[in-house]
């Protein structure tokens, strides 16, 4: 008799619950939580870590991870991980936002965190729409892009234009790493893993603030079924929204 | 300890780190700034936490990220920056974490100025935020009482896991005045079972303000409720001055309670009988106590610096045929003894009239 020898090459991360998500069929979150669920299993720190879920559609975040979780107001996350990390150096303190919560209500908090150098993790989930509230236009909906509240398009000459976070905030001196990924295929995927590596490793470190932008998709207000979201993505987001480091610093880099 | 001469703002914040405070984060505005440039050395040569914010918005956010942790931390503010500050409470209340806010108030509404004012009674006692919650709010008249007061608020906050407000007017925070600190606590090194700490060990906790089932939040604001009923039963708080056999019964918290005493002494040498009934919480408001004083006295007359605010718990203490007095300043007026006598002379003449 042969001997049978598997060896476990996948399974649900521990620091994820064993739930079914909220999220719609097609929607990048999953592949998000999953990712820094793995990294958060990979670094060994479950035990130690406290989430701050945004507004939007990952407010129910608290229930897919299995780390201790508190709920923000709209915008304010880095706020509440400021205080926590203030209090608590040795936990590892995340924030999980979305383009709304971080990029126009919560601009001020973001903006400040970064700036002071806050020792956190920052998730930026970028669909360039509001998902939660049923499609309006967003800090980071493109250019002529149509909206549940941009119907004809966004007109820059009265909406402005999108807000390039990871560019704005590369320029403050407290951000040690910031890096735009996308969640649009498996290679890239695999990027954004380590990206979301490097970010804890460089809070766990105490290099200073460290965020990663994912680009993500929303099938059900852009309309689009799952693969045309990607592709969209893909083909719309990514030469806008470029891919890469915008900030390494120089002890970020010896990690 | 020794009586040393403390100035309100200062002696408040000693009191805060002599109970505990293990974080503050604050914005500065006037007339509460002290409060914060105190803190910003304290604090940071005692090793804890102090951050001056961006914003009263991430002041009060920061706070609500370290409650939720269950370690002692406040805020302090004044008018305008509170109004920044309820989105927070709002969500810190129904997180049913602890918190200590410092409001000293001034004149409004809008910019204002920053003359000492009484027109946020409202603000604290009713519209702290949206939805339905009491913060149990204390109004201390006297530097001493200040310090008194916020050295238990934490305790209190813990207490029932709600936000304590200690609530004064400009001059509270400004004028300087002998008062006698509490003995420095040791830090707290105990864990809420439901504080966020990492969920090594166990399954995570979460501590969330959203309930998207109606029946759910039901079940949260009934327990806030029950909370609400607890705090009326057990901390209701009040001082009277020449109360006993007043005719004229003047209600009047904070800096107005202690003008309206020298107001009473006026008037009892003038062979008028007032007294003066001042109220320390405000929420809960002691409308029992009162309303058994009101009895014996004959009139009440409501002094405060604004348009009258107190005046409708007083009003709903008595009921609607006591016949309820007012006499108000805005805008950051602080009234004097002499206009105080004479409206309570005036009172006086009327009823001799009757």
């Amino acid at each position: 008799m042969t001997e049978v020898t598997e060896e476990l090459v996948y399974q649900r991360p521990e620091s994820l619950t064993q739930v079914h998500t909220h999220y719609c069929p097609g929607c990048t979150h999953g592949t998000a939580h999953r990712l820094v669920g793995e990294v958060l299993d990979e670094l060994n720190v479950r035990g130690r870590t406290i989430g701050i879920a945004p507004v939007g559609c990952s407010v129910l975040a608290y229930y897919y991870f299995d780390v201790d979780f508190a709920e923000a107001a709209h915008g304010r996350a880095p706020a509440m991980a400021t205080g926590m990390k203030r209090t608590h150096p040795d936990k590892v303190i995340f924030t999980y936002q979305g383009d709304g919560d971080l990029a126009a209500i919560g601009t001020g908090e973001i903006v400040h965190a970064a700036g002071r150098g806050e020792n956190i993790t920052v998730i930026f989930i970028n669909n360039a729409i509001y998902g939660m509230t049923g499609g309006q236009m967003a800090p980071t909906t493109l250019e002529d892009q149509k909206t549940s509240s941009s119907p004809l398009g966004r007109d820059v000459s009265i909406a402005g234009y999108p807000l390039r976070m990871c560019e704005l905030l590369a320029t403050l001196d407290g951000a040690a790493y910031i890096s735009r990924q996308s969640l649009h295929d498996v290679r890239h995927i695999r990027r954004a893993k380590k990206a979301i590596l490097t970010a804890f490793k460089t809070q766990m470190a105490g290099l200073g603030f460290s965020m990663v932008e994912l680009l993500s998709t929303c099938s059900t207000n852009w309309k689009m079924d799952p693969v045309e979201s990607l592709e969209w993505l893909r083909d719309n987001m990514i030469p806008y929204f470029p891919l890469g480091d915008f900030k390494v610093a120089e002890a970020v880099k010896e990690l | 300890m020794a009586r040393e001469l403390w100035k309100g703002n200062e002696a408040l914040a000693e009191a805060a780190v002599r109970a505990g405070v293990v974080a503050y984060f604050g914005y500065p505005i006037t007339p509460q700034t002290e409060l914060l440039e105190y803190l910003s050395l304290r604090m940071v040569r005692l090793g804890r936490t102090f951050l001056q914010a961006e914003s009263e918005l991430a002041a009060i956010n920061m706070v609500y990220g370290v409650a939720c942790t269950g370690v002692r931390v406040m805020t302090s503010s004044s008018s305008p920056g509170i109004s920044l500050m309820q989105e927070g409470l709002s969500y810190i209340a129904a997180s049913e974490v602890p918190v200590v806010l410092v409001d000293i108030m001034r004149g409004g509404p809008g910019l204002g100025n920053i003359q000492p004012s009484q027109g946020d009674y409202f603000q604290v006692t009713r519209s702290c935020g949206h939805g339905d919650f009491r913060p149990l709010v204390l109004a201390p008249a006297t530097v001493q009482e200040g310090v008194d007061l916020v050295y238990e608020a934490f305790d209190l906050a813990e207490k029932y896991r709600t936000v304590v407000i200690v609530v004064a007017d400009g001059n509270i925070g400004q004028m300087m005045e002998p008062a006698e600190m509490p003995p420095m606590r040791d830090i707290s090194t105990e864990q809420p079972d439901w504080a966020l700490v990492g969920a090594d060990g166990r399954s995570h906790r979460i501590i969330t303000s959203l309930f998207l089932s109606a029946e759910k939040l039901e079940t949260l604001n009934l327990r806030l409720q029950a909370k609400v009923q607890r705090v009326r039963e057990n901390e209701v708080r009040y001082r009277e001055h020449r109360a006993e056999d007043a005719d004229i019964l003047m209600v009047g918290f904070g800096t107005m309670g202690r003008i309206a005493q020298t107001a009473a002494d006026m008037a009892r040498q003038k062979g008028i009988r007032a007294g003066v009934f001042r109220p320390v919480s405000l929420f809960p408001f002691p409308s029992a106590a009162l309303e058994t004083r009101s009895h014996q006295a004959r009139r009440i007359l409501v002094v405060e610096m604004s348009a009258g605010q107190m005046l409708e718990d007083v009003r709903l203490a008595v009921g609607k045929d006591y016949p309820v007095e007012f006499y108000g300043r805005m805008g950051g007026v602080i009234p004097l003894p002499d206009e105080v006598f004479d409206a309570v002379e005036k009172i006086h003449a009327e009823m001799c009239h009757d």
